[in-house]
């Protein structure tokens, strides 16, 4: 994988989050402040612009622009921790990376996330649904899954990360706030990793 | 849904054209939509930045001036400004004496000035002091959640912050000032009606006409509990125990008592509550020493009040009663 796959990617993820940009509002007006699917949109709409303008030409220089980019443009909680996931994956990716050293990068990026939000696992946040996407990839790998196998795994893994947020009480984030009233509801962050780790299975995936 | 807008893409731009057109004694940065003092920065003196989402006016631009903030960031509805306009706010009223960052407790906000507070440091060694501001009892604070909402509690943090940086003290005193504030300081809300974010362009949340939600945040996010309308005496009652069960608030030197109203609330309603607020205080033998009523801290459009005690000591209400000249708050000048 290189940068123009990895750009592949990001860009499928800009599309998949305009097209779920009302579910992921409705979902965040249950339990949040209602603007997940408009920040999202709007930091990736800017991301897609930033990679038109000026195309990166190392995974590690495309992590940096997305996050970097995401940082300036999303607000919200969702900015800082999308955005450091990026840099952080920038840090780690090597100049072309297989699928292990995917796994590697994306690893990195859920470390940056918890460092950057203090959540755990069973908050109710993203990382509930990057984790397991994340311990998917790493187990595919490791038992020898080929490229497309592993993605599957991984946007499936994230997809039953986000249905177990549905009867969590939150403990981060907006949600917290609500209490008790904030379970029966998926939550909005886990709902768009869901989004990036489908788009990583139609087009790293689908590089196989 | 009816409002007075062009694009509700365009609001918040539209809106700071028309602050700035308004008050020519504060400057606007569009790019960053960052709001300063025009005589910005004011030398040796401690510059006080806050900002968060739009939607809360007068807060936080409202609130830049003479003896309050020195700079405010706008961020887009209900949503925390980025890193970038917090850098450049703090760029904009460092003095040579640090910068005070004043932060409601909401994850976005606190972790968006963490993250310009460290680029700033950085790149300009500009010393950063924040106050998270976390004074709303409806919220249980505990290790599991996010903490306590910062509300109404953020006006009077930066009226009384902003009057210690006046007097020209150090960044420390003026950040434990601000802390003091806090720690005396809870809140509580009730919303009658939903507000209608523009570019929603629907009510965020639906509140039957006979019901009411109790313990709401300034987000429109939905409250703690909902319970069928109730006469003032009532509401005011459902506002102001929770806060008494919190605190201690007899002694001292009174209270100042601030009844805010959220967006689409009139002032005779305001005062109907303030009346209640007082009667009550007074029954529970609380003197209040200062008061403010007011749309300060708004939702929008949203219908209700939130009640704020801050239990004031000498130099607090010295602080308070310190001249302020600011387009939503003016006084002694």
């Amino acid at each position: 994988m290189d940068a123009t796959a990895l750009s592949a990617w990001i860009r499928e993820f800009a599309d998949l989050v305009a097209r779920n940009r009302d579910e992921l509002t409705a979902l965040d007006s249950a339990i949040g402040d209602g603007d997940h699917g408009v920040n999202m949109d709007r930091g990736l709409t800017a991301v897609v612009a930033a990679l038109d303008a000026e195309p990166p030409d190392t995974p590690s220089a495309l992590f940096k622009k997305v996050g970097m980019t995401l940082i300036s443009k999303v607000g919200g909680a969702s900015g800082p921790l999308y955005g450091t996931a990026f840099l952080r994956m920038s840090a780690a990716a090597d100049s072309v990376l297989d699928g292990p050293g995917f796994a590697k990068v994306l690893r990195s990026g859920l470390d940056g996330v918890v460092a950057r939000g203090k959540a755990s696992p069973g908050d109710k946040t993203m990382v509930d649904a990057l984790t397991p996407a994340v311990e998917a990839l790493e187990t595919a790998f490791a038992g020898g899954a080929d490229v497309t196998a592993a993605f599957q795994a991984a946007a499936d893994a994230a997809d039953q990360g986000r249905e177990a947020t549905v009867p969590l009480v939150a403990r981060k984030g907006r949600a917290s706030y609500l209490g008790e009233r904030s379970a029966g509801h998926a939550d909005p962050g886990a709902t768009s990793v869901t989004l990036l780790m489908r788009a990583a299975a139609s087009t790293l995936g689908a590089a196989g | 849904m009816k409002k007075l807008i062009n694009d509700p893409a365009d609001v918040i731009v539209d809106a700071l054209h028309g602050l700035a057109a308004a008050h020519p004694e504060l400057r606007v940065d569009f790019e960053n939509r960052v709001v300063v003092r025009s005589d910005a920065p004011v030398q040796g003196k401690v510059g006080l930045v806050s900002g968060g989402g739009s939607g809360h006016e007068p807060l936080h631009a409202g609130f830049v001036g003479p003896g309050m903030l020195d700079a405010a960031c706008a961020g887009e509805v209900f949503t925390s400004p980025v890193p970038d306009q917090m850098v450049a706010a703090t760029e904009a009223v460092d003095g040579g004496a640090g910068v005070l960052h004043i932060v409601k407790n909401y994850t976005g906000d606190v972790m968006n000035f963490e993250l310009a507070a460290e680029m700033v440091a950085a790149d300009k060694g500009t010393e950063v002091i924040a106050v998270v501001v976390d004074d709303d009892v409806a919220v249980q604070d505990s290790l599991y959640t996010a903490g306590r909402r910062g509300v109404g509690a953020t006006v009077l943090v930066e009226k009384i912050a902003g009057a210690a940086a006046a007097e020209g003290r150090p960044l420390t005193d003026v950040a434990e000032v601000a802390r003091k504030v806090n720690a005396y300081a809870r809140s509580m809300g009730l919303a009658l009606t939903s507000c209608t974010v523009p570019a929603a362009g629907h009510p965020t949340f639906d509140l039957p006409d006979d019901q009411m939600e109790v313990g709401i945040g300034i987000h429109g996010e939905p409250g703690r509990r909902r319970v069928p309308v109730a006469p003032a005496n009532e509401i005011a009652e459902m506002l102001v125990s929770p806060i008494l069960t919190d605190l201690d608030f007899t002694g001292g030197d009174g209270v100042i008592a601030f009844v805010n109203g959220m967006g689409a609330t009139p002032l005779i309603e305001l005062y109907v509550m303030f009346n209640e607020v007082t009667q009550l205080l007074s029954k529970n033998g609380i003197t209040v020493a200062r008061s403010l009523v007011g749309p300060y801290i708004t939702s929008l459009d949203m219908a209700g009040c939130s009640v704020t005690l801050l239990k004031a000591d000498d130099e607090l209400l010295r602080l308070w009663d310190a001249p302020v000249n600011t387009p939503a708050l003016r006084r002694g000048v």
